[in-house]
């Protein structure tokens, strides 16, 4: 089970940095640009990982970026890879749904106490705009598990995969999918959501005083969490993946569908994505809920 | 106060050009890939001192677009690699710039843009701003012209990248690491006693 776990992690890395690699990518083809190589990002966080660091803020800095590694990682080990496989599948066995909604929370915790001890003001901004978001983000997420819980009569991940060989839940269920899936496109913070890290407005955002090692462990985790993100989409809502080659392919599918809305939409505000998303996502997803 | 001539433009040039002058570094293969990857990978503050500001922004735009080196630019000192300071700095605004500096983590480089950061350009006989960047940072790669084009500053990266990936010079952050005294000294000619903290009062801070 360790090796299977170390395995997750890994593959976690890197197409997590692989898919920001292409996301950079993508978002140059729009501007009319080459864009750098798709490696790009695996030497930013090496190069990173290689830099000294210069400044102390206190223990409860450091342990910031540590709490949401820990935070990625076993949000990642507790969603099974492929669909009734033996490989890659974790801890998922031990945990369920439930808490897997419940550990996705605890990246911006960590976020939150590693940035309220360097007091900077825009890393302070940036994560009382991110937890606002959060807010707006969980409500229409919530309702939809809720819905394919109640629909499979059980919150065990692997049970929700399984029980789609007859037709994928985003079509059995598709308002439940897309109310999930634009608090999803939030998730993943890009464009209309991206008020955390909002560059014109608050420069790096939470990011503004991470260097170095650390901030090369923030970067890492946003990698592996954002697949951890894609992973369960699929694994909800897409039916699973019976092959890697299945999964690279449909969790592409949906970075895609995320790289181009964040590429076309304009920013919201913190107070503006949030009334969107209680209205427009729960609404759709408590309609949803309705008809299971 | 440094004195108001215009050498110094040829001399600091050749000295950087120059294989004669240059520290023939001798890499194991461990510190070639750093090397390597601190190259590959550049995070610049791009400091608006002067005029020459106006010509960075095109850089990162679809028709030069540096990204494709790995150029990227970043909001913070703290997670910068690169300082452009883009031409003339009057004394004002040289101690944002060394604050700056100081608070960049190491390996750390800065490139001179323009003119006015080599000689004084055409400010030579100015009474606030300084002459030689040189004097008060270390600069690790001059780019000349007033104004610079876009892509003489893609080039001054494009050689920057060669000079770190070879180790062809001595980089400027270990200069004034080392060299500390004369920096500080030259600092304190215009600020006074009123300059940044030194290394030693920032450390008797990290310690606490
Ligand atoms: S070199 Fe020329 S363009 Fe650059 S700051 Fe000096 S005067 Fe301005």
């Amino acid at each position: 089970m360790f090796l299977d776990s170390l395995a997750m992690i890994a593959l976690a890395y890197i197409f997590g940095f692989l898919y920001y690699g292409l996301y950079r990518n993508i978002s140059a083809r729009v501007h009319g640009r080459f864009g750098p190589s798709l490696a790009q990002s695996f030497f930013d966080s090496i190069k990173l990982f290689l830099k000294e660091n210069s400044t102390n803020f206190g223990w409860m800095f450091y342990a910031g970026p540590i709490i949401m590694m820990i935070g990625a990682i076993t949000t990642l080990l507790f969603i099974p890879y492929l669909n009734g496989s033996e490989h890659l599948v974790g801890l998922s066995q031990y945990g369920n749904l439930i808490l897997v909604l419940y550990l996705m929370v605890l990246e911006p915790l960590g976020n939150a106490m590693g940035i309220g001890s360097n007091g900077n003001p825009f890393g302070v901004m940036g994560i009382t705009r991110g937890l606002t978001r959060l807010i707006g983000l969980e409500l229409p997420f919530y309702i939809a598990a809720i819905g394919l819980m109640i629909a499979n009569h059980s919150a065990d991940i692997g049970v929700i995969m399984t029980n789609q060989s007859e037709g994928y839940n985003a079509f059995t269920h598709p308002l439940l999918f897309i109310g999930a899936f634009i608090s999803f496109l939030g998730f993943m913070g890009k464009s209309p959501f991206d008020v955390v890290g909002a560059p014109q407005e608050v420069y790096s955002g939470p990011a503004t005083e991470f260097s170095g090692k650390f901030f090369a462990i923030a970067l890492s985790q946003s990698a592996i969490f954002s697949f951890a993100k894609l992973l369960l989409m699929v694994n909800l809502f897409l039916g699973g993946a019976q092959s890697l080659v299945e999964l690279v392919a449909k969790t592409f599918v949906l970075f895609l569908v995320a790289v181009l809305v964040g590429n076309v939409y304009a920013r919201f505000t913190t107070a503006q994505s949030v009334e969107f998303l209680v209205r427009v996502p729960t609404g759709i997803a408590l309609v949803g809920l309705l008809f299971v | 106060m440094p004195e108001n001539t215009q050498e110094g433009f040829i001399d600091q040039q050749k000295v950087l050009d120059n294989e004669e002058y240059s520290i023939k570094n001798t890499q194991s293969i461990i510190q070639k890939a750093v090397d390597w990857f601190r190259a590959r990978s550049m995070f610049v503050l791009a400091y608006g001192t002067g005029c020459g500001a106006i010509e960075m922004p095109p850089i990162f735009t679809s028709r030069y677009d540096i990204e494709r080196l790995g150029v990227v630019g970043v909001a913070t000192p703290r997670q910068a690699d690169i300082l452009i300071v883009s031409g003339y700095c009057s004394y004002k605004t040289l101690k944002r710039v060394i604050r700056s500096y100081e608070q960049m983590n190491e390996p750390k480089y800065v490139i001179g843009l323009g003119s006015c950061t080599i000689n004084g350009g055409m400010y030579w006989d100015s009474y606030n701003t300084i002459k030689k960047l040189d004097e008060y940072l270390p600069v690790d790669m001059y780019i000349n012209g007033c104004m610079p084009r876009p892509e003489a500053l893609i080039e001054g990266f494009v050689k920057l990248q060669d000079n770190i990936r070879n180790a062809k010079s001595e980089a400027g952050y270990i200069q004034y690491r080392e060299n500390n005294a004369f920096y500080r000294a030259n600092q304190e000619k215009i600020f006074g006693k009123n300059t940044t903290p030194t290394f030693e009062e920032n450390f008797a801070g990290m310690n606490q």
